[in-house]
């Protein structure tokens, strides 16, 4: 049987930001391990985005050594606790678990959790030490996922790396956007701080395109750049009364929150969470801001996605997380206009009823409005939680930087370089929004490529 | 970012002077940064109101309104911000039209300013129009008769120049001569009045906006404002935009969201109970 999770009780934890999943105990840690069949060609690793020896880890867990089963994990991932939390296992390396054909699939997640929160809880982590030394410099520009985990693995072939951030502190998405309850902060901090270690240099309050350019960046001496800058503009839904008072992006609502701590009396940044908080889409990012709003304090949390069930983009664990805190679903419901009242702040978000039709290019059946069926929604709050698009800042102050026809950065698919020789880009700006572990992949590959590429160089 | 001189220009009003050579190097007239002077402070954007490349500093106008505005004008020369990201939006595009109306009311004298000088350096001819409630509260006169062939003050209570508001004289001087181009910054009821007139005159109109805002790089959408039928974010698309594209009214409403919250963070301050 697999290791159940240990929770905060559900009516307990919608009041209070401290993590929801408590974590395993070293025994139920063991016992969980003990269930790998030890596969010889391991499904679960092809699963994984960034190739995890998951049966070694898990061997050596299972033996009693979580420390060295650590240090596996570490020789591929960089952000362990982190992953452990955020990753969709259930589509990849459970997904993929061959005990998982007839039964319930190696809890892998909460076992990678499991090692790297029993490391830093012991003070016994594993020191990775760069293969050599390298006189080269290279620029990160972003600190999420990609940009970390492309650092990491950079300054472990022993270039100089330089990480530069926008915002004051580090970690992008992980930092923003995850709220506490589901990525505790001080986590974060600890594995960028791993990564500094590494003699990776984290500048923050510089503005890629702004603060410096890229040329600026080459003119310093950085002989290539990795561009992880994510995609950062959020979308709204175009509907008339958007820019009423109440009416938040998902970026912005989880930014208060999360970035500038408004859920905590000491700090000053203002947050106004109405009694009925309407929250738009249904992803994990969806899921993310209704639970914080219920945190907050709103009576009633709704989301409201124009599709059914089977086709919301979030995590089932989240999905059910969210409904356990009491959390409505108003599916198949399709927002057309926001209401406001006097002091135009949003009272009403009036939405289409809809039906579903024929599956669409990603094979979900496509919402087809139901004509003259409306409801109105209660709602002081709206939050927008639909997706972002490629933001613009780096971008438009790069001459050269060629682009596909949606705005993202165009790379070559085999080594990630962008049209301007040395600049390679991966993550989110070159795919449009995706996974934590999917960038920290495509962030992986393009330190590999960035390597070949100034070996090559070297060469010449 | 440390503070290499301060000044305090009127009551609640300070000049900073900080050294920020990366931002120095690249400000351009109507850019902005965002300021941070403490750990548990909010996330402040503070218009540019000048800067010098080779000294590699710039210059910050703070006018204490709110909690973290009024923590910041606390701040002294030697004492250092803690966080300063910039410079941010675009630069207001300047070139030679002929008779340019720079007008400026209360605080919008700082961010006004390097405009001028611009707008003056390209060759223009410049009148401006400075406006604030009281002559103790005129900011910066010196620096703006420095860069203006002609200059017009305003008061609300008549203590120095006209008696009453900056749209007054504007009305005049537009009925006098041919203007080429009016870039306008102040509160918003004075932009908005602004631009009501001009666009009667049909002389085009710039505005600079300070909508609220979070991150200051497109990725909150905090600040969006209707420009035409469009929304965009004043952060990245801006902040300066033709006004008579400008929906003031729904920016007025989004600028007062805050008000309540701000008036009981500063209330709790004063008395004290604040953390």
């Amino acid at each position: 049987m697999r290791q159940a999770m240990p929770k905060q009780a559900a009516e307990e934890r919608a009041q209070n930001f401290a993590e929801v999943a408590l974590g395993y105990t070293l025994e139920q840690a063991i016992a969980e391990a003990n269930r790998c069949l030890q596969c010889k060609r391991p499904l679960c690793v092809e699963g994984c985005p960034v190739h995890i020896d998951i049966p070694g880890f898990l061997k050596l867990l299972a033996e009693g050594n979580p420390i060295p089963a650590l240090a596996k994990i570490k020789e591929q991932n960089s952000l362990p606790a982190i992953c452990g939390r955020v990753c969709p296992q259930e589509n990849q390396c459970e997904g993929r678990c061959v005990v998982g054909i007839k039964g319930d699939p190696i809890a892998i997640g909460n076992l990678e959790r499991f090692v790297a929160d029993y490391a830093r809880e012991v003070g016994q982590e594993p020191v990775l030490t760069p293969a050599q030394s390298l006189d080269k410099k290279v620029a990160v520009i972003g600190s999420g996922p990609a940009g970390l985990a492309a650092a990491a693995d950079l300054a472990q072939f022993g270039y100089q790396v330089t990480v530069f951030e926008s915002l004051h502190a580090a970690g992008g998405v992980l930092r923003y956007g995850i709220p506490e309850f589901r990525l505790p902060k001080d986590i974060v901090q600890h594995e960028i701080d791993a990564i500094s270690e590494l003699g990776v240099e984290i500048v923050t309050n510089h503005l890629i395109g702004q603060t410096l350019t890229l040329d600026d960046l080459f003119e310093a001496g950085y002989s290539a750049i990795f561009i992880g800058t994510g995609a950062g503009l959020p979308n709204f839904l175009n509907i008339p009364g958007e820019n009423l008072n109440g009416v938040y992006s998902a970026n912005e609502f989880l930014t208060r929150v999360n970035l500038m701590k408004a859920y905590l009396p000491e700090y000053d940044t203002p947050i106004k969470v109405g009694q009925k908080v309407a929250v738009v889409g249904a992803g994990n990012v969806a899921m993310d801001a209704a639970r914080t709003a219920k945190r907050l304090g709103a009576e009633e949390v709704r989301i409201v996605y124009r599709r059914s069930r089977q086709e919301m983009p979030a995590r089932l664990e989240e999905i059910e997380n969210a409904e356990e805190e009491g959390i409505l679903f108003s599916l198949l419901t399709n927002p057309v206009e926001m209401i406001g009242d006097e002091s135009n702040t949003v009272k009403v978000l009036r939405c289409q009823r809809m039906t579903l039709g024929e599956p669409d290019q990603s094979g979900r059946r496509n919402p087809v409005p139901v004509p003259n069926e409306y409801i109105d929604l209660s709602a002081d709050t709206v939050i927008v939680a639909i997706g972002q698009g490629p933001n613009p800042v780096l971008l438009r102050g790069t001459e050269g930087l060629a682009l596909t026809e949606r705005g993202y950065i165009k790379v070559n698919e085999e080594n990630l370089m962008t049209s301007i020789p040395g600049v390679f880009a991966a993550g989110d700006i070159v795919t449009g929004a995706a996974t934590v572990i999917q960038a920290m992949g495509a962030g992986r590959k393009a330190a590999s490529a960035i390597h070949a590429y100034l070996l090559e160089q070297e060469g010449n | 970012m440390r503070i290499v001189e301060k000044r305090i220009l009127a009551k609640g009003i300070c000049l900073f002077v900080i050294e920020a050579p990366l931002i120095a190097k690249k400000a351009e007239p109507g850019q902005f940064v965002i300021v941070r002077h403490k750990e548990n402070g909010e996330r402040i954007p503070l218009t540019i109101a000048d800067y010098n490349r080779d000294q590699g500093t710039i210059t910050l106008v703070c006018h204490g309104i709110g909690k973290s505005t009024q923590e910041i004008n606390q701040l002294n020369q030697g004492d250092s911000f803690l966080d300063v990201l910039g410079p941010l939006g675009l630069a207001m595009p300047i070139e030679k039209v002929g008779k340019v109306l720079c007008v400026a009311g209360g605080l919008g004298v700082a961010p006004m300013y390097p405009i001028t000088r611009i707008l003056k350096a390209a060759g223009n001819h410049i009148i401006s129009i400075i406006g604030a409630r009281s002559q103790e509260m005129l900011i910066m006169t010196e620096e703006m008769e420095a860069v203006s062939n002609q200059i017009h003050y305003c008061t609300d209570d008549g203590s120095f120049g006209h008696h009453g508001f900056v749209t007054d004289v504007l009305s005049q001087v537009l009925q006098e001569q041919e203007i080429d181009l009016v870039v306008a910054i102040g509160p918003l009821p004075m932009m908005a009045a602004v631009a009501k007139i001009t666009k009667e005159f049909a002389v085009p109109t710039q505005v600079s906006l300070n909508a609220l805002m979070v991150d200051g790089t497109g990725m909150c959408g905090g600040c969006r404002v209707t420009i035409g039928e469009k929304t965009k974010f004043a952060c990245v698309d801006g902040p300066v935009f033709d006004a008579h594209q400008v929906n003031f009214a729904e920016l007025l409403s989004r600028q007062n969201f805050y008000r309540d919250q701000e008036q009981a963070a500063l209330h709790q301050c004063r008395i004290g109970v604040g953390r």
